[in-house]
């Protein structure tokens, strides 16, 4: 069976590992583009949020190379998200699009169903191979995503732009090749010393922003307009606390942390926000908080049009960001908005960072005064 | 158009240019931070051809200035930055938070009002602490007023003065310019005047943009209203009648991007020392070109944009990983700042 599964950033690379493993052949849908957007929006109800259109699109995309079957993950709580795969399934089907689509969820009662369909997707595997693809999967998984963290921090020193994120995709090919847990650890160790060792000046001062919203629009960089990469190459140093292999470990693998972890971000957010609202919408609160401890300059904020629980945070936001002065700037993302625009509020954003920290002088981590790269010519 | 000041002679003097979508303007400051003289033209979709013409027609007003410095801002900001030769490209909410503070260092909300775009900018002793643009929707901006006086047979320029006559302004739904113009046909055919249905047009427009751009932001007093649309006077009332105390429209309200670009401009030249990038009047004669091309070197399949002078290569951008940014165009540009200009 040729299975294919949504873009989510760098998620392709642990996905390909898992699912070749358990036999089957791996379709992977090209890369999101202006194309994937164009074919999603076209089936798409116009209302739904941005993630629903690049996944229709990402699906007719991986059928054009020959994919049979999807692989697609589902949902429960207030957020849409958790209809999207069964909605996807029927306007494939309204096309004519004859492909099988198979939908993991976590369970909402009883585990039977999941395990139905994850029996389906294993038949004929030995315990021992799945073993070792989940092994495999997760090996990947933790290195791309040590690889972006690493790389948040050099691409605002970087000497040459470009360079860090051309080191960052070879990495990237490398651990993608890897097919033993030892590879994986061999490409992450190698791409950890090409990223260390891109010409840097550490010498420049760089603005800390904290990145916060929701996991779709922050981990797909097409959606997003590449808006770390962006920000790195103005001189800022990129944090976030969403990453796909923590969203894994937590709901999927170890339930026990999770409640623990829950908990904490539930504290967290608290004094704002007391309910789940879905999605990330609670995690959006509690990891402006999270960050705003931690000391970052500003937060971006970021959700696709019409998202309900980020808009829930949206309106929260604001009272975080004056209890803790920190400015918060809110990115919505859409299949109409420009890359001018972003680009234009981007700037305005470490503008307006740089001359309050400026200002406040001392306050600054590293204590010197500031001059990123997108206010250097001011 | 206007002269600000009769009296110029061989100056030196600070170019701020702002390529909108609707408007090109390029405004003449003295170093002392006056403006001299202002230009405003339609972009009309060609902004080469804009930013030439005023140059030009600058040129042919002032021919004895001395050009210290030239800063460029707008959506157009990279593309005048590569025809004038500019020291300094900034975004809009920069330039217009500079130009608010160097006339009235007292300013806490700039409120802007153009033709494509709103923007909001808080700003706090003299610091911008926050900000927003209008995203999705063009409803509450210049655009849609030229629309709907263009169909009731209104020149803009009277708009204004129109609807401070009204007696009784109408409610029109304001949230989407498709409802407000099927509600303003509505009250037209129930026999309501003309200057009333402005003024609720004007109301409707006012509370669109607080409740969109203007949404969890505290506006405090001073306020400024700049762009195009602070020319209307119907819509200074109507904002004065939301907020409840008096704004301020600035004298150069219309250019004040420009004069915010020309103000870095300045502050750039005289910190760093440097000379200027300024190619020159002789650009607005020189034949530029701009051109594009998919680099099929990666799966990013980036769009790259040349620009050449007299068919040699300017600037060029639109690469994610630098590749046609290199030496062959630094070599060429006059600009410093390839960094800031080259990316987008």
């Amino acid at each position: 069976m040729k299975v294919t599964f949504p873009h989510m950033g760098t998620a392709y690379i642990p996905f390909r590992a898992l699912i070749e493993g358990l036999g089957h052949e791996v379709i992977v849908a090209p890369a999101c583009t202006q194309r994937t957007l164009s074919l999603g929006t076209r089936y798409a109800p116009e209302s739904a949020c941005l993630p629903l259109k690049i996944n229709i699109g990402n699906y007719l995309e991986a059928a054009e190379l020959g994919a049979e079957a999807i692989v697609m993950a589902g949902g429960i709580g207030p957020c849409r998200f958790g209809f999207y795969a069964y909605v996807q399934q029927e306007i494939l089907r309204d096309i004519g699009c004859d492909m099988e689509m198979i939908i993991l969820e976590p369970p909402a009662s009883g585990w039977r169903p999941l395990l139905a369909r994850l029996k389906y997707l294993t038949q004929g595997v030995s315990a021992a191979q799945i073993t070792r693809t989940l092994r495999l999967t997760w090996a990947k998984l933790v290195a791309c995503d040590r690889l972006e963290q690493l790389s948040l921090t050099v691409r605002a020193y970087e000497i040459r732009k470009g360079s860090t994120t051309k080191a960052l995709q070879q990495a990237y090919r490398e651990v993608d090749r890897a097919d033993s847990v030892d590879m994986v650890r061999r490409a992450l160790e190698e791409g950890i010393a090409n990223l260390q060792s891109v010409p840097q000046d550490r010498q420049r001062s760089v603005l800390a922003i904290g990145v916060v919203g929701e996991i779709y629009t922050i981990l797909e960089p097409f959606v997003n307009f590449r808006l770390e990469e962006q920000l790195g190459e103005m001189g800022v140093v990129v944090r976030r606390k969403i990453w796909l292999s923590d969203w894994i470990f937590h709901h999927l693998v170890l339930s026990a942390f999770r409640k623990q972890r829950e908990a904490q971000l539930v504290s967290l957010a608290r004094p704002y926000l007391q309910h789940f609202v879905g999605g990330h919408g609670l995690e959006s609160v509690a990891h402006t908080v999270q960050l705003a401890r931690g000391g970052v300059d500003g937060i971006v904020h970021i959700l696709p049009f019409t998202c309900m629980p980020e808009i829930v945070a949206q309106s929260i936001l604001p009272s975080v960001g004056e209890d803790y002065q920190l400015p918060i700037l809110t990115v919505v993302v859409d299949e109409h908005t420009g890359i001018a625009g972003i680009r234009t509020r981007l700037e305005a954003f470490v503008d307006l960072l740089a001359s309050s920290r400026a200002k406040a002088g001392s306050r600054s981590e590293k204590g010197r005064l500031l001059t990123p790269a997108a206010s250097r010519s001011s | 158009m206007t002269n600000m000041r009769a009296s110029y002679g061989k100056h030196d003097v600070y170019l701020g240019i702002d390529v909108g979508s609707v408007s090109t303007n390029l405004v003449v400051m003295s170093g002392a931070g006056e403006v001299y003289h202002k230009e405003y033209l339609r972009t009309q979709g060609r902004p080469i051809p804009a930013v030439q013409a005023g140059l030009a027609r600058v040129y042919q007003k002032l021919p004895d200035i001395q050009i210290k410095g030239v800063g460029t801002t707008g959506s157009g900001r990279r593309l005048a930055a590569a025809i004038a030769g500019a020291d300094i490209v900034k975004n809009e909410i920069t330039a217009h938070a500079a130009a608010a503070t160097h006339f009235h260092p007292d300013v806490q909300t700039v409120i802007e009002i153009g033709g494509q775009d709103s923007k909001i900018i808080i700003l706090r002793e003299g610091v911008v602490t926050d900000f927003a643009m209008n995203t999705v929707c063009a409803a509450g901006t210049g655009s849609f007023l030229d629309q709907q006086a263009a169909r009731l047979g209104i020149p803009i320029a009277e708009f204004g003065e129109i609807a401070l006559q009204a007696k009784n302004p109408v409610r029109i739904a304001g949230r989407c310019t498709v409802f407000a113009e099927s509600d303003m046909i509505h009250k037209q055919q129930m026999g309501h005047s003309v200057p009333d249905i402005l003024a609720g047009l004007c109301a409707a427009m006012v509370r669109n943009y607080l409740n969109n751009v203007g949404k969890g932001k505290e506006i405090r007093p001073t306020v400024l209203f700049q762009g195009g649309v602070a020319a209307n006077r119907g819509m200074c009332k109507a904002l004065e009648d939301e907020l409840g105390y008096p704004i301020i429209v600035p004298r150069a309200f219309d250019v004040m991007g420009a004069v915010g670009a020309a103000l870095l401009a300045r502050r750039h030249i005289e910190e760093s020392g440097q000379e200027t990038n300024f190619r020159g009047f002789a650009v607005s004669q020189a034949r530029y070109s701009a051109g594009s091309f998919e680099c099929s070197h990666c799966a990013n399949r980036c769009e790259i944009v040349n620009i050449s002078m007299n068919g040699k290569l300017v600037a060029r951008w639109g690469s994610r990983c630098g590749r046609w940014e290199q030496d062959e165009i630094a070599y060429h540009s006059p600009i410093d700042h390839l960094q800031e200009l080259c990316y987008h």
